[in-house]
């Protein structure tokens, strides 16, 4: 019991990490508060791109949503990062997780905000455009905002994704919460600073989870 | 040499590529041994734990929601890196198909309980106790009345998280796992040409595609059937 406290609950390291873990946090927050309207732009792109009828349009739409839902967001930040430099691009850490974040949760998020655009009657659109609000108009002040009402729930879930998902970052070098946690790990011998960064990680995201628990327990229930 | 020659002389490599070809598809082999294992024990699981929640058991409901809030809140490389490099020093040593097995079982574990436990939780109250008022046992009510409309619910939401999770299995890179990615990024520094990467980034498509594609269809299929 001892060896445990000491192994993953030492006090006096976690004391010289805290400076350390939290800088980290600090850098996944700001890096959070840009891929993820980064993703939602990128998103918003597919779903208005959808509105547009044509096979052409879907069946391009189609294959850009299931080749990123295929492809492990870990395998083209790599290639991103390892792969251009051979083609004389030499991207940062950072650019290359934006660019990769960009691409990969855009897609993500067009699915959903295309659900949502999809779930508003017709019969709005046309209400809106015969009243005289211009196409842009009808999208920007008619659908979006119900749009997004109605999948609040899933852009949520995503967003709690994407923030999860900025630990890749570690991977290449840029210094969020989960690399500075390893350094601080490499240098001591001790796990003591990943469990330091899994508190965090738990702390800042259980509220988000509790309340999309509720959320689908609501929906749930609303349907039965 | 042109512009494009150079192009397909870099990134695209026949040499290269037919050298490590074995690795990759060795890595395969490993990519998709690790995704089964995942798929069965992380749903299997997952369909336990809603099934003993249904039970009604307080303080053992309080304990599944607070596994299942765990690991959705934490980043499944967060997880893995723990249990890599923190189960040594209580002892235990796992090694990195075990610690990524686990990491991501666990993970989809919580997301399956969720994804059941709604399906269960939507199937009205009256259809219980009308079961019930016939006769049928509890047991009998769960499985022979309540699951099947339930499971029929859960099918478009859990493939789609099931992709999600199953992809992870790239992150075991990190723990120098020898699937797909870390074949790759070694053969790419041994041969300082990433063609390998190009090859891996193929491999992954070659298997992950055709689910996503799959799971386009069960949510066309399932999805207004209620």
């Amino acid at each position: 019991m001892e060896e445990i406290v000491q192994s993953f609950f030492n006090a006096e390291i976690a004391q010289a990490a805290m400076p350390i873990v939290l800088a980290g946090l600090l850098n996944t927050v700001l890096l959070s508060l840009l891929v993820v309207p980064l993703g939602l732009i990128g998103g918003l792109i597919l779903a208005l791109l959808a509105q547009v009828k044509g096979p052409l349009v879907r069946w391009a739409l189609i294959s850009w949503v299931d080749f990123f839902r295929a492809f492990p967001p870990l395998v083209l930040l790599i290639l991103l990062f390892a792969g251009l430099p051979f083609a004389g691009l030499e991207l940062s850490g950072f650019a290359c997780v934006a660019i990769a974040f960009f691409l990969n949760t855009g897609a993500y998020y067009g699915e959903i905000l295309r659900a949502g655009i999809d779930s508003i009657p017709r019969g709005q659109v046309e209400a809106a455009r015969s009243t005289g609000l211009s196409g842009l108009q009808t999208m920007t002040w008619v659908v979006l905002p119900q749009a997004v009402r109605n999948v609040l729930p899933d852009l949520l879930s995503n967003t709690l994704e994407v923030v999860k998902l900025t630990s890749l970052g570690s991977v290449v070098a840029v210094p969020e919460l989960l690399f500075q946690a390893r350094q601080a790990q490499s240098v001591t011998y001790n796990p003591t600073p990943i469990v330091m960064a899994a508190v965090i990680y738990f702390l800042i995201l259980w509220p988000v989870v509790r309340l999309l628990s509720r959320l689908e327990n609501r929906a749930s229930a609303g349907r039965a | 040499m042109s512009a494009w020659d150079r192009f397909l002389k870099t990134f695209f490599n026949t040499e290269v590529m037919a050298k490590y070809l074995p690795d990759i598809l060795q890595g395969m082999v490993v990519t998709i041994e690790l995704a089964l294992l995942i798929v069965v024990s992380g749903i299997g699981a997952g369909l336990v734990l809603a099934l003993i929640r249904s039970l009604a058991i307080r303080p053992v409901n309080w304990l599944i929601i607070f596994v299942v809030d765990l690991f959705r809140s934490l980043p499944p490389l967060v997880i893995i890196v723990l249990i890599y490099f923190g189960l040594p020093a209580a002892g235990i040593s796992a090694s990195a198909f075990v610690s990524t097995w686990l990491s991501l079982s666990l993970v989809l574990m919580s997301f399956a309980e969720e994804i059941f436990w709604a399906g269960i939780t939507s199937i009205s109250r009256g259809q219980w106790e009308a079961a019930r008022s016939t006769g049928l046992s509890f047991g009998q009510t769960l499985f022979n009345v309540i699951l099947p409309q339930a499971l029929r619910l859960t099918v478009a939401p859990l493939t789609n998280r099931t992709i999600a999770i199953t992809k992870g299995t790239a992150l075991g890179t990190v723990v120098a796992l020898h699937e797909i990615l870390g074949m790759a990024s070694s053969a790419v520094s041994n041969s300082y040409n990433p063609s390998p990467l190009m090859m891996a980034a193929a491999a992954y498509l070659v298997l992950f595609l055709p689910v996503v594609v799959g799971a386009r269809w069960i949510e066309a299929r399932f999805a207004w059937k209620r």
